[in-house]
Order: C-alpha cells, then sequence, then structure tokens
C-alpha cells in the first residue's frame, strides 16, 4: 500500500464517521413532527426537550471528555437565575436573555474548568460537586437577589420574537425548547465530529497516548467543558423561560444525579443518548410516580443498582444480552 | 470560644468515626461508595428503634448499633459490593447513589420521614461549666469514646498481623496477593469494620446530627469531604481533616451564619485544586 492509498483510506474512514445517517434524518423529522403530534402534551414534550439538552451537554463532558461530574446542575441552575433575572431586571426577550444565560454558564464553566484538570476521579468528582454546592448556598444566601429558598417570583417572559406569547398549553414554549435544543444538538454534532471532537475521544480512551501525539490535554478538556457548560445553560435558561419560574430546585443535587442516570440510560458517548435517556426516563419517571408516588425513589434506586451490577452498555445494546461480558 | 472549640473537637470526632470506614474503602479498592451514609443511618434508626420500640437502655443499643450495620455490611459487600470493584467509577457512583434512593425510600417507608428524636439518659444531658469553657456532658461522652476508637484503630493498624496485612493491601493490592495476603478477605473484613464503625457514628450523632431519610446524602458530602481533604492513604489524614472539617463547621456557623456552609465548600475547593490527593495524601502511584 503506498502512502497515497493509506491518505485516501484514513479521509474515507473520517469522512464516513461526519456522513448523515438514516435514523439521524428519521430523528429529525420525528422531531419536527412532534411538534404537531404532542397536542396536550406539549408541557411534558417541554421538560424532556430540556431535560435532553441538558443530558446531551452533559455527554460532551462524560461521554466525550470522560470526566465523571456530580455537579453539572450548577451550569444549568446558573442558565436558569441568570435567564429569570435578566427577564425581570433588564429585559423580557427571551433570546437576549437565553444568550446571557449561554454566556454566564459559559464563563463558570471556563473558570471551574481549570479545577477539573488536575487529580484523580474522586477529587475531581468532589470539586464539580463542590462548585454545584457553592452555588446553592449562594442562592439560597443571596436571597435579596435569587428569593431564596422561596424561589424567584415574577417573571414575566415577553413573546418570542415579539410574535409568538408564552401560552397556558406549553405549545409556543415546546417549540422554542425544540428549535433551541435541536439547533444546539447540531452545534455539538459539529464539534464532535471536527478534527477537536476526535482528539477529545482519543484523550478520553488513553490520556498518556494523546499526551505522546503531541495533543495539549488541558486546553482540549478546558474547550469540552466550557461548551457543554454553555450547552447546560441554555438548558437551565430554557426551564427558566418557559416556567417563568426559577428556584433552588434547579441546582439541587438531585438533578446532577438525575441527568447522570438519563445518560446511562441513553448510553454515552454517542450524542443522541441524552434524547433517547431523556424520553425513557420522563416516561419512566410518570410512570412509577404515578403508581407510587411518595416512594419512587427506592424504584429508581433499585433500577439504577440492577443495571449497574448487570452492566449499563447492556440497556442500549440489547444484542450483547446473552454474551458473556 | 472555647466552649465553640470544644464542640467542634466532638462534632469533627464524629466526622472522624462515621468517615473512616469510608477511607479504608476507597484506599484499599478504590471504590468510590456514596453509600456509606446509608450505614450511618442503618445504626441511628437501630438506636433509635431499639430505645423507643423496645425500651433498651441507651448505651445498650450503641453495640447492637454497631454489631447490626457491620452484619449487614458484610452481606451487601459479598453480594453487590463485590461485582463492582473492577468497574469504572461512573458505574460505582451511579450504583451506590442507587443504593443511597433505595435506602431512604424504605426508611421512609418504613419509619417515616418525620425527625427521629434520641432521649439522651439523664447522666449524659446537661454540662459542666468551668470558668472559662461549658462542656456538654453527652459532647465529652463522644469525644471519649472516639478518641478511644481512635486510638486503638491505630494500634490494631500499626501494631497487629492483620494490620499490617491490611496496609500492604491498600499500597498495592496485586503484589500484596501476591505475597499471599488473601485481599479479598482483608477487605471484608474491612468493610465489615467500617460499616460497623458509620453504624456506631450514626448512632452516637443521631442527638447531634438529626436523623431522618434524608440522612446519607445530606452528610455525604460532609464524609467525603472528609476523605478527599485528608486523603486515604492513612488514618491521620482523614483524622485530621475531620477535626478541621469540625471547627470550621461550628465555628462558620456560629459567627457568619449568613454564610452558612459556603465557606467549607470554598475551602474544600480550595484545598483540593492545591494538592489533589489531599492534604496528608501521598501522590498516588497507580
Amino acid at each position: 500500500m503506498t502512502r497515497e492509498d493509506t491518505l485516501t483510506a484514513v479521509r474515507r474512514s473520517l469522512d464516513a464517521a461526519t456522513r448523515w445517517r438514516w435514523w439521524e434524518m428519521v430523528l429529525g423529522a420525528l422531531a419536527i413532527a412532534s411538534w404537531w403530534l404532542v397536542g396536550e402534551h406539549a408541557l411534558l414534550a417541554n421538560e424532556i426537550a430540556i431535560l435532553a439538552l441538558f443530558a446531551v451537554s452533559l455527554d460532551l463532558v462524560l461521554g466525550y471528555a470522560g470526566i465523571v461530574s456530580l455537579g453539572h446542575a450548577a451550569f444549568f441552575g446558573l442558565g436558569a437565575y441568570t435567564a429569570a433575572l435578566f427577564a425581570k431586571l433588564v429585559t423580557p426577550d427571551p433570546l437576549v436573555g437565553l444568550a446571557a444565560a449561554i454566556a454566564a454558564a459559559a464563563v463558570l464553566g471556563s473558570v471551574s474548568s481549570v479545577l477539573i484538570l488536575r487529580g484523580s476521579d474522586l477529587a475531581r468528582l468532589m470539586v464539580t460537586l463542590g462548585v454545584a454546592l457553592v452555588l446553592y448556598e449562594l442562592a439560597n444566601k443571596l436571597d435579596w437577589l435569587t428569593g431564596g429558598a422561596d424561589g424567584l417570583q415574577g417573571v414575566v417572559m415577553g413573546p418570542l420574537l415579539g410574535r409568538f406569547d408564552f401560552d397556558l398549553y406549553g405549545r409556543t414554549a415546546y417549540g422554542y425548547s425544540l428549535v433551541v435544543l435541536v439547533v444546539c444538538v447540531l452545534i455539538a454534532r459539529c464539534v464532535v465530529q471536527s478534527p477537536f471532537g476526535v482528539s477529545l475521544k482519543a484523550l478520553r480512551d488513553n490520556r498518556l497516548r494523546a499526551m505522546s501525539i503531541g495533543l495539549s490535554v488541558p486546553w482540549r478538556l478546558a474547550a469540552a467543558y466550557t461548551f457543554a457548560a454553555a450547552l447546560a445553560g441554555a438548558a437551565g435558561a430554557l426551564l427558566a423561560q418557559t416556567s417563568g419560574f426559577a428556584s433552588l430546585d434547579v441546582l439541587d443535587f438531585h438533578r446532577s444525579a438525575d441527568v447522570l442516570l438519563v445518560l446511562v440510560i441513553g448510553g454515552t458517548g454517542y450524542l443522541y443518548g441524552g434524547i433517547f435517556g431523556a424520553i425513557a426516563f420522563r416516561l419512566l419517571h410518570d410512570l412509577v410516580s404515578a403508581w407510587t408516588p411518595q416512594y419512587w425513589t427506592f424504584w429508581l434506586g433499585l433500577f439504577l443498582v440492577v443495571l449497574m451490577l448487570i452492566g449499563r452498555d447492556r440497556l442500549v445494546r440489547p444484542w450483547a444480552w446473552w454474551s458473556r461480558s | 470560644m472555647l466552649t465553640l472549640l470544644f464542640d467542634g473537637i466532638a462534632y469533627g470526632m464524629l466526622l472522624f468515626v462515621l468517615a473512616v470506614g469510608l477511607a479504608v474503602t476507597l484506599g484499599l479498592m478504590n471504590f468510590i461508595n456514596l453509600a456509606h451514609g446509608a450505614f450511618a443511618m442503618a445504626g441511628g434508626y437501630v438506636t433509635v428503634l431499639l430505645m423507643s420500640r423496645f425500651g433498651v437502655p441507651f448505651l445498650a443499643t450503641l453495640p447492637a448499633a454497631f454489631v447490626l450495620t457491620a452484619l449487614a455490611g458484610a452481606l451487601l459487600e459479598r453480594t453487590l459490593y463485590r461485582p463492582m470493584y473492577t468497574k469504572p467509577h461512573l458505574d460505582q457512583v451511579l450504583f451506590s447513589i442507587g443504593l443511597v434512593f433505595m435506602a431512604s425510600a424504605a426508611v421512609d417507608y418504613l419509619v417515616g420521614s418525620q425527625q427521629q428524636i434520641v432521649q439522651l439518659p439523664a447522666y449524659l444531658e446537661g454540662r459542666f461549666d468551668l470558668q472559662v469553657v461549658g462542656i456538654g456532658k453527652y459532647r465529652l461522652f463522644i469525644i471519649v469514646l472516639c478518641a478511644l476508637l481512635t486510638v486503638a484503630l491505630q494500634a490494631v493498624l500499626s501494631r497487629t498481623r492483620f494490620g499490617s496485612r491490611l496496609r500492604a493491601s491498600v499500597d498495592d493490592p496485586r503484589v500484596a496477593s501476591g505475597l499471599g495476603i488473601n485481599v479479598n478477605r482483608v477487605f471484608l473484613l474491612t468493610f465489615t469494620v467500617g460499616s460497623g464503625l458509620a453504624g456506631l457514628g450514626g448512632a452516637l450523632g443521631a442527638e447531634v446530627l438529626g436523623l431522618d431519610p434524608s440522612f446519607p446524602l445530606k452528610f455525604m458530602i460532609y464524609f467525603l469531604i472528609v476523605v478527599s481533604v485528608g486523603g486515604t492513604t492513612t488514618i491521620t489524614g482523614p483524622l485530621l481533616a475531620a477535626l478541621l472539617l469540625g471547627v470550621a463547621d461550628v465555628f462558620g456557623k456560629y459567627y457568619v451564619p449568613k454564610l452558612g456552609a459556603f465557606i467549607v465548600y470554598v475551602l474544600m475547593i480550595v484545598i483540593l485544586s492545591w494538592r489533589p490527593q489531599g492534604l496528608f495524601g501521598r501522590a498516588a502511584t497507580r
């Protein structure tokens, strides 16, 4: 094989990874069609879209950069509070608020990315968790700004693009969240399939080797973390804007744990896992909590334990159920 | 001032007893066990239920709390935990969070979600008021008991054959098993004693820390701070970290109540980004 042949083969295999698959097309078509199909369940669909965006952003950190984070809610919550405060104090226009929330979350992401570059998994776990807790405490104590434990009330959103009002049934809200989700996923897809994304996967799989072929690991991790933080901020902003409310709940530990679970259900490292996981998680949640509202966390816990014992890969790869791991 | 320091030390000692099992688990098997608080909660509930339902005196419930949670720990280690040791950290985190959720919901279902109250015996209530310092009797009891436990643990670790096996396994499990040490059995024993200690700590702390089904989640972060700041290679590291945390927390809550736990978290982030292996830990070699 000559050098030219090798180069063509490499180029072809890299190109094949970026091509649009048929199921991606179907997924896109379904997403667009869903706006007409949801009917009265628009509010639920809106929640799913927001959760999906949040999970996709965590996938960039966890599935691509390989950082186990227990504090991803920090960015979600910061986005939510920024968007709500922005609407209350500056301008009620949703799109400007969304941009502000993304910017705020990205700044926090780039600052805190310094903290996750060093140390073991445990130290990183603690630092991510710590950042989320610090924000939680801040939101709790700065009650003149955030409303403390009562939540930030009195947020009135202006109409979207100056034309579409947010209605009671959540049609506008769902359309808005869906568009943001699709745009964010498209951007994330470009990023993930760029040389930058490929290098992220390389350093996730083997950091030592990635370093020795000359990849700058800290810079890449910081960039991925910042980008994911921005997406999580967008998800938080969507929640605050479509519900007109921001409370301490958006920064809670539960939210970080839930989104990890969502991602694990959907599968990590292929970008769409967050979306499938969000749909499955939300439906599962509604099903179980309708059956036993107070104790549904028990079944959630049981599900997690069993899933981890049998191996989480098998959920997304049914054909591997009967083979030995 | 001195009273606060005293309370802080009592709190820190309590945290140490609660978290020391976690430190050994983490150091030995590199297993991130977020469910450690569930054992502490179990111990607390053993004490509360024995006292309120069966009228067992407080002191007699403490060994019961230790033994029952140790048995539960041993059982869980053999059945559920062992397959998880080789899994990635993400799986371990999710697995143990799942256990926490299950434990909280189960306790909520069986006992109810209200805060449990421990009725201390009369001789442990009240305080000695000296010139400069007021010493709560129960706090003093906690400190003495935990100090004795710490000395005993340290003696076991440094003087006995089991201790040297344990230290060898922590340093390098593969070489240790190559030398004929049954690492699995060492670990089972350690896990058992560690969960027993957590149960004892939970029983002791039920009056100080409060006890309700959200206990494991509420204090998980404190245990993890103790372990990650103290490092997992020694037993004195977590002890110092626990004392530091206890004193800082009590002082912070007294002098600047507006900031709450804020100081503790910021301190942790700073320490961990400065020394990721913990204040007193050696750099990881593997």
